[in-house]
């Protein structure tokens, strides 16, 4: 090994990747029976974290990031003066491997830029995948970027050998592709999205009947996106996500704020800050549809179109809906308890057993880890907590007193926007800590 | 209130559980011989570990409630935290009086207790499942931690079934014991391979290759080292190859 030459490969192509978020490792069931390399059976694990703060579970890196392509938003695109490196499909699989043995990462990550064609690209691609399979006795995983354009047969290969298969969908809106990816084609996404779909449907069905028939991308379709570099809304964005999930069975949907990197005119400028608490709250409502039972619409429609930054989304939809509260936490049923502000699965586990044994108090669910401080508002306990049942007068008065009572980590980034609390806010005079006296606002639920 | 000592096995800590019963003891507390002051007031009496007995409450405790609770219970033992043995000494109590399977009334504060320390030790073990980093000597990958709880025996499976072509040892510093992979078994030893002593200064230069990916895959524009060091603690840095100067 070269270990210079590969050290100034693998900086750059690892610099290049980091853009691309997903660092999921888990979903597989490819396990070691051959008491060979490697299992991914297990849930996955984040090995190490950045400074940034992000997981680091996979080898996340670019085979290339020479490109044909100039897309305005991506680092690696033709136009942008920067060094430029390749490695080869050997030694992509060497640090695979030595990472792997140290125990350093949980599998590969790979992508590319597009050289020569999007065939020629892939075809790569697949054989690093094949390589540690059949020749390294791999069982570790392997997420493989697919390349638009790329042909059926390549993307059918790519799925026997790899656990995850993603399809970039860049910019939610199609006005944002044709302004800053003018090369790149929706359907040229859409239509690989169709066919691992429908590979991986079509695995499933072989698998239930004959167990040894080989498994198709087990840990599904994944794709990301670009936001705050269009001027989209959160409904449209959750728009093309919910999309995603509902016709190409989507494992996860990625939301990538923009990082200024260049100072195109159609882009936000250099130095402008990454919409990272837009990005949390994003992927809370995603969430939200995933776990919570949510419909996309109930947290976004045409008259709600942008995410509170100051609160949670569920929170967000509890404000919009308090003729549902307050819920009675002994006799709920789950799907309502999910949909309570500082209630998770977790805590919805612990109630629904506990309260089998006696009826739970506030003080039960304090320690069993609720949120109370939001919780509380939306909740009718065994003890009839005086609290509970005098919340906050109006919507806008209740939003203050949570924001008030939420230590926001993004309190800061929250001022600065000026966003924090509603005008309205001014005249009540309520203090950060004290708890409002206001009968009337649950007086119709009572 | 007498004490019950025990070896620190946990057929021992179940042997005495089993005591507290056979003696009809109720002002009594089970503490680990090795670990134990003197106390001035009250008796200490030593119990000898019998698996007869132990097997009988370990069996019992797995009849009345499920097998999830039986590893909770194990991880409880495994936290070696201060007063652990009273906590699963009221929770055991709380199981055998009920005729119900309990284990899932976290309204009772031992059951929410054993289930919560249980997390812990379940996020510890996963931690160095992550953390471990092994370095090369010869033809043994070895690496030492030092875990917050006494996780080794919940690691070694995942370990075997994944790193089953090559052999491999970890050390728990803390406890002076290691887990060495033959390419056949998994052993507890009590004393570090000698191949795995030489040369541990040097260091390789995949090791130097992680640390440069590392640095590269960071985010400078998204720098947030509370959440780095939230998911980081400081504690595990001088075993992680990518937080050292190379």
């Amino acid at each position: 090994m070269n270990y210079e030459r590969i050290t100034q490969k693998l900086s750059i192509l690892a610099d290049a990747a980091k853009y691309d978020v997903s660092c999921s490792s888990s979903g597989s069931k490819r396990s070691n029976p051959d008491k060979k390399l490697g299992d991914s059976s297990g849930m996955g694990i984040c090995h190490s974290y950045t400074e940034d703060g992000r997981c680091v579970s996979l080898l996340k890196i670019l085979l290339t990031n020479y490109c044909i392509f100039d897309c305005a938003y991506c680092v690696s695109r033709r136009s942008n003066d920067i060094q430029r490196a390749a490695f080869t499909v050997e030694e992509v699989v060497d640090l695979t491997i030595n990472f792997y043995r140290r125990n350093y990462i949980e599998g590969l990550f790979l992508s590319s830029g597009i050289f020569k064609n999007a065939d020629y690209t892939m075809e790569r691609l697949v054989r690093v995948a094949k390589t540690l399979r059949l020749e390294h006795g791999f069982n570790g995983y392997i997420h493989l970027k697919t390349i638009p354009g790329a042909s059926e047969e390549l993307l059918r290969e790519a799925g026997l050998y790899a656990d995850r298969l993603s399809v970039n969908i860049e910019i939610p809106t199609d006005d944002g592709l044709k302004k800053l990816a003018p090369e790149k084609k929706r359907d040229e996404m859409t239509t690989p999205m169709q066919h691992i779909s429908t590979g991986i449907v079509a695995s499933k069905e072989e698998r239930k009947v004959i167990r040894s028939a080989p498994a198709f991308a087990p840990a599904g379709l994944s794709s990301q996106m670009v936001i705050g570099a269009t001027g989209e809304s959160d409904l449209e964005i959750m728009q093309t996500a919910d999309n995603l999930y509902q016709h190409y069975q989507l494992k996860r949907v990625y939301y990538s704020g923009y990082v200024p990197i260049s100072n195109d005119q159609r882009l936000p400028g250099l130095g402008s800050p990454v919409p990272m608490l837009r990005e949390h709250r994003l992927y809370q409502t995603d969430w939200l549809m995933r776990f919570y039972g949510f419909q996309m619409q109930e947290i976004l429609h045409p008259e709600y179109r942008n995410l509170d930054l100051a609160l949670d989304p569920k929170t967000g939809w509890a404000l919009q809906n308090l003729h549902l509260f307050p819920v009675d936490v002994n006799r709920a049923d789950r799907e309502m308890l999910l949909r309570v502000p500082g209630i998770g699965h977790k805590s919805v586990d612990k109630i629904v057993a506990a309260r089998r044994f006696r009826s739970l108090t506030f003080e039960h669910l304090q320690k069993m880890g609720v949120s109370m401080s939001r919780a509380r508002y939306f909740l009718l306990c065994q003890d009839k907590n005086e609290v509970l049942r005098r919340a906050p007068g109006d919507r806008t008065q209740l939003r203050n007193v949570l924001i008030r009572q939420a230590h926001s980590k993004y309190r800061s980034a929250l001022v600065q926007q000026g966003s924090l609390f509603d005008q309205a806010d001014e005249t009540t005079g309520l203090s950060a800590t004290a708890v409002p006296d206001l009968h009337h606002l649950f007086a119709d639920s009572l | 209130m007498s004490t019950l000592e025990y070896d620190g096995s946990f057929e021992g800590f179940l042997t005495a559980i089993f005591d507290c019963y056979a003696q009809k003891k109720t002002d009594v507390r089970i503490r680990n011989a090795c670990a134990s002051t003197t106390t001035l007031f009250g008796t200490n009496i030593r119990v000898r570990t019998d698996t007869e007995k132990s097997n009988r409450v370990w069996e019992g405790l797995k009849k009345r409630t499920t097998k999830e609770a039986a590893r909770q219970f194990y991880c409880n033992f495994l936290s070696e935290l201060p007063d652990f043995e009273d906590h699963l000494l009221e929770y055991a109590r709380y199981v055998f009086a009920s005729r119900e399977d309990v284990s899932r009334d976290f309204s009772h504060p031992a059951v929410l207790r054993t289930a919560q320390v249980a997390r812990m030790v379940g996020r510890e073990k996963h931690r160095m499942e992550a953390f471990v980093r092994f370095q090369l000597s010869g033809e043994i990958y070895h690496a030492s931690i030092h875990p917050d709880y006494n996780v080794l025996p919940l690691i070694g499976p995942h370990f075997k079934s994944r790193y089953a072509d090559q052999r491999w040892f970890i050390w728990d510093e803390a406890r002076h014991y290691g887990l060495l992979y033959d390419l056949e078994h998994l052993q507890v030893v009590h004393e570090t391979p000698e191949e795995t002593q030489a040369d541990t200064a040097r260091t390789s230069d995949y090791a130097r290759l992680w640390k440069t990916y590392f640095q590269s895959t960071n985010i400078t524009e998204r720098r947030n080292m509370k959440l780095h060091v939230q998911h980081v603690p400081y504690r595990y840095w001088k075993y992680l190859c990518e937080k050292q100067p190379l």
